[in-house]
């Protein structure tokens, strides 16, 4: 018996490293017409849809004053913009010294109340106080500031009691910190004291005037050496969005902060003199601000009470467009690619060409990975190339259309840039997982459609489903991804109507799109399983 | 002459189209996928709308809810399945080869294609009444145990009243259109992937786009013309002069949709070679 010899190729054996299949992978992509096709056509979608957005955005505001009843429209009118660029709101009642050089000055705060309206509508120059509720707004706020000037979103820092968040320092709009916790009262009163050395100012706060406790010390860059300072009330809008579905509706008006002062003193080298005041920020048409003539202070005793109107917070992008809303081309653009994607396996099993691949690479987990890395590279770079047109374009005809764009800085654009393409690419492989599981292209790219696609639909589409549905499909679906185009920020001291309707996710950025890779590693783990265990 | 004969010559088209119809039938039932895509449409639908209907929280009674808009939520995702059967039924064939037999045994090609919008549009008429019979039974259970009843003030969702009764067939109706649609698209585009794609996008991107459009008039425009927004008008009861259409115009706006996918399907599978 004689052993027989199995059978070897005379030919040298080829090379067949993982670069091989990337090429082997890349030229199958690029030779099918149809596919390239539709990377055009997603490229297309994306720009396309994105400057339909802009151009079906107008934006404009015609104020109406006794001299021309019936102005022509005008764009809408930026908010403005705080030290660090972002948009502010920046009103409130300011009784005020011009204050030169150091020192510090110090309050005690015997009480903070209010007024809100519940039925909005502002008519200029109507006195609304009897109609309104008494009730403090959780973040109405009356204390000590320091301003760099009276000009919208100049620096500042504060000292403050709030309505239901106890002693808060908070300086340039977008930062705060706590102090003492609960409500000031005559029997349980609020001592606040800002000192300023340099460009430097440090809070304190006290329960009794004699103990005092650091809250924050901040530096405020370029502060020039005379300053405004002294009490100052504001309250924000108060809102109320009711859960209705078919329809979200919100009611809610202004709303009036009344603080006490008393005990008001200087130190160091700032002189007791005259109070002037102002409402900073009234009267401007459409914002939540009770006009100026129902604000105001009263000064009896050494005490003062300061009413206050407006907000002095980040503002949100509720006055103007987003950078986001240039990009509701992604959901096209995403429809094509993720075709394509589950297209490039389930087109082989179809053909019958999955055979020849594999005769031709046997180790099937990195057929599956070099396709996986051609997919997304492709998908990625079309993606960039979309989004790169379709920003410029799209906040280029919000803007010819009145509309105002919520400032990003470059960090965050590079953040939305690369992070749509990125998640196109991410999308795409999805699909490729689920189409090497179904080996069907309708069940493929219907499941990662109506995983990524509908998700965010019945999130975002206000009146579809109740709020907490809403942002528990943003936080386990794939659809979280989209958090990463979000531009603008949530803050926890802004009482806002923080929902996937107005655009803010449950999940931060990178968190949102950590759960679609979560959903595609998962998919391609099972996909190389399932590659292995069956036929081809 | 044989009676066989005399049949054949006299009712004709009669004939073929039951014969067409007979042979779609015997396909789209023995196509291992079609009873359980239907059946997971039916579930899906009818799941979804309870998740939805069960998380509805108003303590009070005080929220303004349209307890037969959200009983029949899950159609947004029954209709995707919905589709696939119908987009299936067509690209299937044309992966396979098939189609160039159903062809040859049918020459006249719009009588194939009106043979499975039949079975097709019968097959889905009958899941989407299972899925709505039983969408609007948990509705009613899960949303009278949330204070959605008429002790708060709120229309019993019972299918006597006339409003939900219409909610309820209508989105039967809706779901037959989504199957027609979705028909002559693929009859047009003949790829699966392609055809599912195009019609996932009719449906759900016009709203999407729609909500960052805020031009009022450019967003009640895109509303009637969306299929999917406008034609689930057909479920609201609650509300109805804010909507841009009436109910059954909303329909009707995805009537004309369906209507003309199947045009262009038909006209393509005339004159195109298979």
């Amino acid at each position: 018996m004689t052993a027989v010899a199995p059978y070897r190729s005379e030919l040298a054996a080829g090379n067949d490293g993982f670069a091989q299949l990337l090429r082997a992978e890349w030229t199958k992509f690029r030779t099918v017409r149809g596919w390239v096709i539709g990377l055009l056509v997603a490229v297309f979608l994306i720009v396309g849809l994105g400057a339909l957005g802009g151009l079906g955005s107008q934006c404009s505001v015609a104020p109406k004053t006794p001299s021309s009843p019936n102005p022509p429209p005008q764009a809408c009118p930026a908010p403005p913009t705080g030290p660090d660029g972002e948009w502010v709101n920046d009103s409130f009642y300011f009784v005020r010294q011009p204050l030169t050089g150091n020192g510090s000055i110090t309050v005690r705060v015997t009480s903070l109340t209010g007024l809100y309206s519940t039925h909005g509508g502002i008519q200029p120059g109507q006195n609304q106080l009897s109609g309104m509720t008494p009730g403090v707004q959780s973040w109405s706020k009356a204390g000590i500031i320091i301003k760099a000037g009276t000009a919208p979103g100049s620096a500042y820092a504060a000292m403050m009691v709030t309505g239901s968040h106890g002693v808060r320092m908070q300086w340039n709009f977008t930062h705060d910190v706590a102090g003492l916790p609960g409500k000031a009262s005559a029997a349980s009163p609020r001592w606040l004291r800002l000192t300023r050395s340099g460009d430097v100012i440090t809070g304190y706060d006290s329960a009794d005037g004699a103990h005092w406790t650091r809250v924050g010390t901040v530096t405020l860059t370029g502060l020039p050496s005379t300053v405004q300072a002294g009490p100052f009330a504001a309250s924000p809008a108060y809102s109320v969005t009711s859960t209705s579905l078919g329809g979200s509706s919100s009611t809610g008006g202004p709303t009036l902060a009344i603080g006490a002062f008393d005990h008001v003193s200087r130190q160091g080298s700032w002189p007791a003199g005259r109070w002037t005041s102002g409402a900073l920020g009234a009267d401007i048409p459409g914002s939540p601000v009770l006009p100026a003539s129902v604000q105001g202070f009263r000064q009896a005793d050494g005490a003062l009470t300061v009413s206050g109107s407006g907000d002095i917070a980040p503002a949100g992008g509720d006055a103007g467009s987003t950078i986001e809303n240039t990009l509701a081309g992604t959901f096209a653009g995403l429809i094509a690619l993720v075709a394509i994607g589950a297209m490039f396996i389930t087109a082989e099993y179809r053909r019958g060409l999955i055979r020849t691949t594999f005769a031709a690479s046997p180790r099937r987990g990195r057929v599956l990975a070099a396709k996986a890395v051609v997919l997304a590279a492709v998908t990625f770079v079309t993606g960039l190339i979309a989004v790169a047109i379709t920003i410029p374009l799209g906040e280029h005809l919000l803007r010819e259309n009145g509309n105002p764009i919520f400032p990003v800085t470059t960090l965050t654009w590079l953040r939305i840039t690369a992070g749509t393409a990125a998640l196109l690419a991410i999308s795409a492989v999805l699909a490729l997982a689920i189409g090497t599981l179904l080996r069907r292209s309708a069940g493929a790219v219907t499941a990662v459609i109506a995983a990524i696609v509908l998700p965010y639909l019945l999130a975002v589409i206000p009146g579809i489903l109740p709020p907490d549905a809403e942002e528990w499909l943003l936080r386990v679906t794939p659809a979280a991804a989209f958090a990463i185009q979000q531009s603008v920020p949530r803050y926890a001291q802004v009482a806002a109507d923080y929902t996937p309707g107005s655009g803010y996710f449950p999940l931060a950025s990178w968190a949102g799109f950590a759960v679609l890779c979560a959903w595609a590693a998962l998919a391609f783990v099972l996909a190389l399983v399932a590659l292995r265990r069956r036929d081809a | 002459m044989s009676v066989v004969a005399e049949a054949q010559s006299s009712g004709a088209a009669d004939t073929q189209l039951t014969r067409a119809v007979h042979a779609e039938w015997t396909k789209l039932r023995t196509v291992p996928g079609t009873g359980w895509l239907l059946l997971t449409a039916a579930a899906l639908t009818a799941v979804v709308s309870a998740l939805a209907a069960g998380s509805v929280s108003c303590p009070a009674g005080g929220c303004r809810v349209d307890p037969a808009k959200i009983s029949l939520t899950g159609v947004d995702l029954g209709q995707a399945i919905v589709a696939i059967v119908a987009v299936t039924a067509v690209s299937g064939e044309y992966s396979t080869g098939m189609i160039r037999l159903t062809l040859t045994a049918t020459p006249r090609r719009w009588l194939v294609l009106a043979a499975k919008a039949a079975t097709v549009g019968a097959a889905t008429l009958a899941t989407g009444a299972v899925a709505v019979l039983a969408s609007v039974l948990a509705g009613g259970l899960l949303l009278a145990r949330h204070g959605i009843d008429p002790a708060h003030g709120y229309q019993a969702l019972s299918l006597g009243h006339g409003p939900v009764l219409r909610a309820a067939v209508g989105t039967v109706l809706y779901l037959t259109l989504i199957a027609l649609l979705s028909l002559g698209l693929a009859a047009a585009v003949r790829d699966s992937a392609v055809a599912i794609g195009v019609v996932l996008a009719l449906l759900y991107l016009f709203p999407i786009i729609t909500s960052v459009v805020s031009d009022p008039a450019w967003h009640r425009h895109l509303d009637q013309i969306s299929p999917m927004t406008a034609g689930l008008y057909i479920q609201a009861t609650t509300n109805l002069r804010a909507l841009p259409l009436t109910p059954w115009q909303g329909l009707g706006v995805l009537a004309l949709w369906a209507a003309g996918a199947m045009l262009a399907g038909g006209l393509l599978l005339r004159f195109r070679d298979a």
